[in-house]
């Protein structure tokens, strides 16, 4: 495809961040190394330059945390909530005023689009902590009782494609509840967490109400079985998610999961092509499709599939592969080359079981863990493209007649996180939504985040609801 | 003696309730049941009540099915119409008072009088969840003021199939503070009766299936509780599982089973005490096996065209 327009490369300045070359963990309001003095480099995935050397938390660090966790528990939750709330507003416009600089270095260490981290990540992030600074005060009022209590110490696990936003979405309603929390973060994006740290420290907050423990899944297994955790929050993958609800068995730890997804976007006859193509694109390329409600299973109807398609290839032409940094990008890097393996694997998978393959023409960059925009067509519904999660910016596109046919679709999968319904007619998109067995279905959009809005699985995407007042559950008793 | 005297009762079979049907077990097991160990007077202890159906894995098996199958319809029928089919088992059951009060006092040792209470609790809570069923999406939803043109609403529905182990020791008001609960929302359920208690659970299918419940929306199982309640803890068409009836080392057990389709878990009271059933009994049970769906529409503005987007 020839190209309508060049566009001169306008790169965010990184000199608005300042990456130390080696970072801590932080324990009790401290950067302290690692027990038994373990580091781990965290990798720039567009350049697949070492960005800092981070220290590695292992069974002892998660012992020290938990310690100064609950220690810091009594009085952090004996704090009036208007004071524990203030403390979180403090932290929301400290994330406001220092949002460039931690956009780009989201951007660096995920590799992201910068107009994601700008446009998306950050705003939310800040958003999280200001709604539920509000509710620190208030939590009488939301239905869990007169006079909920907190549940202690909060051990959470979250994942490397939001970092600084799973982050939020963990640490802000458990603060806001009166927990202390021992957080880890993946360990391919550390950095956000540990900028993180520095704002509890600007913003004043007690020593050991937030510790932050970069690490492997081994310091987030030793987290989740501490004995002195009272809760367990965790975003990941569904596989590890079940070990982690056999390993709180038969204990008194609350547990709340989000875990993976398939999505089904359907595009019924009758939807505007152009809107559905976009949130089509949206759905599944919106951080290279490394998105557990990711719309990764295109559901079309028969009579408008080739129109939808051909208007989809076309728009694909169109989306911009490559330098994160640069504002006009579109598809940013895969996040490590792990995830990149298991993409591949899963798109040559898709070509082995039949499925046809076609590939945005975009020329990838030699340095850097990249995959470029993949559409399967004449996908069944036995294939792994349509059943397996690809955490990646590849689409498998399957048909249907009937609005029956494309609900029975749809929720054939064990997953059960995220769903699209395109159609111009509003009665089909309730009763449509309403037979969906997902936890958030988006009608003529896709991919809308929000504070107030709750976030969460049916079936084996997991359990729990995180944001607005159902968020608040996870972390009362 | 006289001729009257001599004329035998007519003795019940009890049976187990799957799919609104009364099958004897599919193994042609029973086992005895027997009066519980405190009853006095002429209801003495040790004495033979009856040979309850010793349900097999298999029997768990079809129990699923059918729940499965009454799901859509259940889920699907209105929350004034579930009420009114719930409101409609306490009717039956105030009709049939005096057989359960014998049966409770038979099960749990119990004198008439606080028989007679447990009873009438029970009954009262049917009609407690009679009236929630058109309420809890109104206390559980929520619309979210989220910042865009958006119309995002939350709105609670039933899991699906909901397995349940019956407490132990409360054979009646037990059993339906932890049924009634599962089925006001939508949810169809698998009961594991009390193991040596079964008989309240088995006579309250009877009135079950004369007060409107469509079949298969509960289903009743007794029998071993180790035999049974691993196979529905394990079942991957089961979506969630409650634990009260199960001890501390079952209960693990279960929960580790029960994390491979990740159902949803209710565990059973960390209070040695056991749970007081005639407390208020709040909305936990209720929303333990709800999920939160969240709708996002956009609202927009209406352009030129009469157009939303």
């Amino acid at each position: 495809m020839t190209k309508l327009f060049e566009y001169a490369p306008a790169p965010e300045s990184r000199s608005v961040v300042d990456i130390a070359p080696s970072y801590g963990l932080f324990i009790d309001g401290e950067f302290t190394e690692a027990a038994d003095g373990r580091v781990f480099k965290s990798v720039a995935p567009a350049t697949e330059e070492v960005l800092s050397e981070v220290a590695r938390a292992g069974e002892a660090d998660v012992d020290r945390a938990v310690a100064a966790a609950r220690r810091a528990f009594g009085p952090w939750s004996a704090l009036p909530g208007a004071e524990r709330g203030k403390y979180l507003f403090r932290i929301a416009r400290i994330i406001q005023e220092r949002s460039r600089e931690l956009a780009v270095l989201e951007t660096l260490d995920n590799g992201k689009p910068i107009r994601e981290t700008r446009d998306a990540d950050l705003p939310l992030v800040a958003a999280h902590f200001f709604y539920y600074a509000g509710w620190a005060d208030k939590l009488g009022y939301a239905g869990f009782g007169a006079d909920p209590k907190p549940l202690g110490v909060a051990g959470q696990v979250i994942p490397w494609n939001f970092p600084l936003l799973m982050l939020a979405w963990k640490i802000a309603p458990a603060l806001a509840c009166g927990n202390t929390v021992v957080l880890k973060p993946a360990e391919t994006t550390p950095l956000s967490a540990l900028f993180f740290a520095d704002i509890c420290r600007q913003a004043g907050l007690p020593a050991g109400v937030v510790n932050i423990l970069p690490g492997y899944g081994d310091a987030g297994a030793a987290l989740v079985a501490h004995p002195d955790v009272d809760k367990v929050a965790f975003t990941g993958s569904t596989a590890v998610g079940k070990e982690i609800a056999r390993a709180v068995a038969g204990t008194d730890k609350r547990l709340t999961l989000e875990l993976g997804g398939k999505g089904a976007n359907i595009v019924f006859d009758d939807a505007p092509v152009d809107q559905a193509v976009e949130g089509i694109v949206g759905g599944i390329f919106f951080n290279q499709g490394q998105v557990c409600c990711a719309g990764s299973r295109l559901l079309v109807q028969e009579s408008v599939a080739d129109e939808v398609l051909e208007s989809l290839k076309r728009r694909l032409g169109t989306l911009r592969l490559g330098d994160p940094l640069d504002k006009n990008t579109d598809i940013g890097a895969v996040n490590s080359p792990e995830q990149l393996a298991r993409i591949t694997e899963l798109a040559e998978a898709g070509e082995a079981e039949g499925a046809e393959r076609w590939t945005a023409p975009c020329e990838l960059p030699t340095s850097g863990y990249w995959f470029a925009p993949t559409l399967f067509t004449g996908v069944t519904q036995a294939h792994r493209v349509a059943r397996e999660e690809i955490f990646g910016p590849v689409l498998s596109v399957l048909t249907f007649r009937t609005p029956a046919e494309a609900v029975a679709k749809a929720n054939n999968t064990p997953y059960g996180l995220s769903a699209g319904v395109w159609t111009e007619k509003g009665s089909r998109i309730l009763a449509v939504a309403d037979r969906l067995r997902a936890g958030v279905v988006w009608a003529n959009t896709f991919n809308k985040f929000d504070p107030a809005s709750p976030f969460g699985g049916y079936k084996e995407s997991g359990f729990g609801r995180e944001g607005g007042r159902h968020g608040l559950e996870a972390y009362l008793r | 003696m006289s001729q009257a005297d001599a004329r035998l009762s007519v003795l019940k079979t009890y049976k187990l309730y799957v799919g609104g049907k009364f099958p004897r077990s599919e193994s042609g097991r029973v086992y005895e049941v027997t009066a519980a160990k405190s009853a006095g007077g002429a209801a003495g202890r040790g004495r033979w009540l009856a040979n309850a159906p010793r349900a097999s894995r298999k029997d768990a098996r079809d129990a699923v099915a059918a729940a499965r199958k009454a799901v859509a319809g259940w889920s699907g029928a209105t929350a004034y119409n579930r009420g009114q089919v719930l409101y409609r088992v306490a009717e039956m059951l105030q009709g049939r008072r005096e057989q359960y009060t014998a049966e409770v006092a038979d099960a749990e040792g119990l004198s008439k009088a606080k028989s007679a209470a447990q009873v009438d609790a029970a009954i009262d809570r049917w009609v407690w969840y009679a009236g929630w069923t058109d309420k809890v999406a109104q206390v559980a939803g929520a619309g979210n003021p989220v910042a865009g043109p958006y119309f995002n609403l939350s709105a609670p529905e039933p899991t699906g199939v909901v397995a349940v182990v019956a407490p132990q020791e409360s054979a009646l008001l037990g059993l339906v503070s932890v049924l009634a609960p599962v089925i006001a929302t939508g949810n169809a359920a698998v009961v594991v009766a009390a193991e040596e208690r079964p008989l309240p659970a088995l006579s309250l299918a009877e009135v079950l299936a004369t007060s409107d419940v469509p079949g298969g929306v509960v289903n009743v199982l007794s029998g071993r509780t180790a035999e049974i309640a691993p196979t529905l803890a394990a079942h991957q068409d089961v979506n969630a599982i409650d634990l009260t009836g199960a001890d501390a080392e079952l209960a693990r057990e279960l929960e580790v089973a029960a994390a491979d389709n990740l159902k949803r878990v209710l565990r059973p009271s960390a209070d040695p005490g056991g749970t007081d059933w005639t407390a208020d009994p709040g909305t936990g049970r209720l929303t333990a096996f709800l999920e939160t769906k969240t709708v996002w529409h956009p609202t927009g503005s209406l352009g030129v065209a009469g157009s939303a987007y």
